[in-house]
């Protein structure tokens, strides 16, 4: 087994009184793909928020080797730079281009090379298809495209994990493919990801496992062939349901 | 109209417009200061600060520039501060201004989605490097219509320096209307100049706000 990456220990996390995360725990390993599934408001993008430092935890401890991420501490600009998030909504900067967009944390925060870094970013756009939007705003993006810049911008901090937030569920449905082509294209290059998606089929196809969260909890945790053909628990069963789609029968019209 | 009395009065006129001007400037700088550091306290919630500087905005919009003018220029002398008519203009005019211009680069701050900052915390950037390159860029550009009209609107209300003895424009208008009694002309003189000062910020705003409009956003 690799060495674990990330460490959630006990995870507490209340929004005033409101518990969301109760006493969560979970070991992500370096190369591994966890797929988080659960019903809306289970606590998902809290998760992976609460992984980021971007909220403050209420119990237990996240860490990223044998740093501990804690809100609001000195040190949480370098953890970050080694953990990436793509979000639901686009992120990009509206006023810088996307290669500037992309450049813009190597630069200033990593204090790269601005040519070297600019030669990396092409080749990264390149890889998803962007290679000619480099001068575009991102106004003049399809929300696919946006999305894909996203990731790049990740990318290019070399970041030991990459945290995904339903990054297609704001897409048109045509769009949503370019993008988990690209998570698909970095699942095989053995990348560490935490990937949040309603998309069962993509979690099928990319999860080394994956992680049912219900009221605060792993309700279950399995490979994906288990999880989504014979799913243990109830709950679990119920929430696949949902994804079914029975057909109704009509009546024969005559 | 007498042009031989306009021609006459014209250098008296370019004496006061330079003052106008002076003071203008500098209060208007100062007022710039101060609504940057109020706007970011405000925006970042800083505890105590945050109150006094809402006190402070309630107090400067409420009240007209006269009446601080008069409360800075008889008021402090009263307590042992010393006072002058252009120091007591600045002031006013950058105390005034300085809620003008917090409330304009406020509402430009809080118009920038949160996800804007947490997705540069996520890229490691810290507090500062996202402000710099990621909310002010965004903030100065929405803010930049209240901006320019807060600059033309504090230009504008310099016309009340001449309250505190301080020979302006409208000081010199009303002084010459005063003495000789040509009013037509001493007016017309005020509003050109006035005109002069006014019409090339304002020209020069729309420019900036063309400028910004292009450079990507808002589409
Ligand atoms: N800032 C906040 N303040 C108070 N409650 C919040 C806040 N953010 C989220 N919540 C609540 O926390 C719960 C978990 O929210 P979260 O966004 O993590 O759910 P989710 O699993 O990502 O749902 P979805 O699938 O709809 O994205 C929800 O009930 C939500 O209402
Ligand atoms: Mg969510």
């Amino acid at each position: 087994m690799a060495e674990t990456l990330l460490t959630i220990n006990e995870l507490v996390k209340q929004y005033g009184d409101k518990v969301i995360l109760n006493g969560m725990n979970l070991e992500v390993h370096r190369g591994e793909v966890i797929v988080v599934v659960g019903p809306s408001g289970c606590g998902k993008s809290t998760l992976l928020r609460c992984i980021n430092a971007l909220e403050p935890i209420q119990g237990g401890e996240i860490r990223l080797g044998d740093e501990k991420i804690v809100y609001g501490s000195k040190n949480l600009s370098s953890i970050r730079q080694h953990i990436g998030m793509v979000f639901q909504s686009y992120d990009l900067f509206p006023h810088l281009t996307v290669i500037d967009n992309i450049l813009l944390a190597p630069t200033k925060v990593q204090k790269r090379n601005k040519a070297e870094a600019t030669e990396e970013a092409m080749q990264l756009l390149d890889r998803v298809g962007l290679r000619d939007k480099a001068k575009s705003y991102p106004r003049e993006l399809s929300g696919g495209q946006k999305q894909r810049v996203a990731i790049v911008r990740a990318l290019i901090m070399h970041p030991e994990i990459l945290l995904f937030d339903e990054v297609t569920a704001a897409l048109d449905p045509e769009m949503v493919r370019e993008v988990l082509d690209v998570i698909v294209g970095l699942a095989q290059e053995n990348k560490t990801m935490i990937i949040v998606t309603h998309e069962m089929s993509f979690a099928k196809a990319v999860a080394d496992r994956v992680i049912f969260l219900d009221e605060g909890h792993i309700v279950e945790e399995s490979s994906p062939d288990v999880f989504f053909e014979h799913p243990e628990t109830e709950r679990a069963q119920q929430f696949l349901n949902t994804f079914e789609f029975t057909p109704v029968k009509h009546p024969a019209q005559n | 109209m007498n042009w031989d009395v306009i021609s006459e009065y014209i250098p008296l006129y370019v004496e006061a417009a330079k003052l106008t001007v002076k003071l203008g400037v500098i209060g208007i700088i100062i007022a710039i200061l101060v609504g940057i550091v109020c706007a970011i306290i405000s925006y970042y919630k800083v505890p105590v600060l945050k109150q006094i500087t809402q006190v402070y905005i309630e107090l400067s919009r409420n009240t007209p520039l006269l009446i601080q003018l008069f409360f800075i220029y008889y008021g402090l002398p009263k307590i042992g501060i010393p006072t002058n008519p252009e120091a007591c203009g600045i002031v006013g005019l950058a105390f005034l201004g300085g809620s003008y211009m917090a409330e304009a680069f406020r509402s430009g701050l809080e118009a920038i989605e949160p996800i804007q900052e947490e997705s540069a915390y996520s890229l490691g950037m810290n507090k500062i490097q996202t402000m710099r390159f990621v909310i002010i860029p965004q903030a100065a550009a929405i803010s930049v219509p209240a901006f320019v009209a807060n600059i033309i609107f504090l230009l504008k209300e310099t016309s009340v320096f001449s309250a505190v003895s301080l020979l302006d424009l409208m000081f010199t208008a009303k002084d010459l209307i005063g003495l000789y009694y040509k009013t037509s002309e001493a007016l017309f003189l005020l509003v050109v100049f006035y005109l002069i000062i006014l019409l090339p910020v304002s020209v020069l705003g729309t420019l900036l706000e063309r400028r910004l409009r292009y450079a990507g956003f808002g589409s």
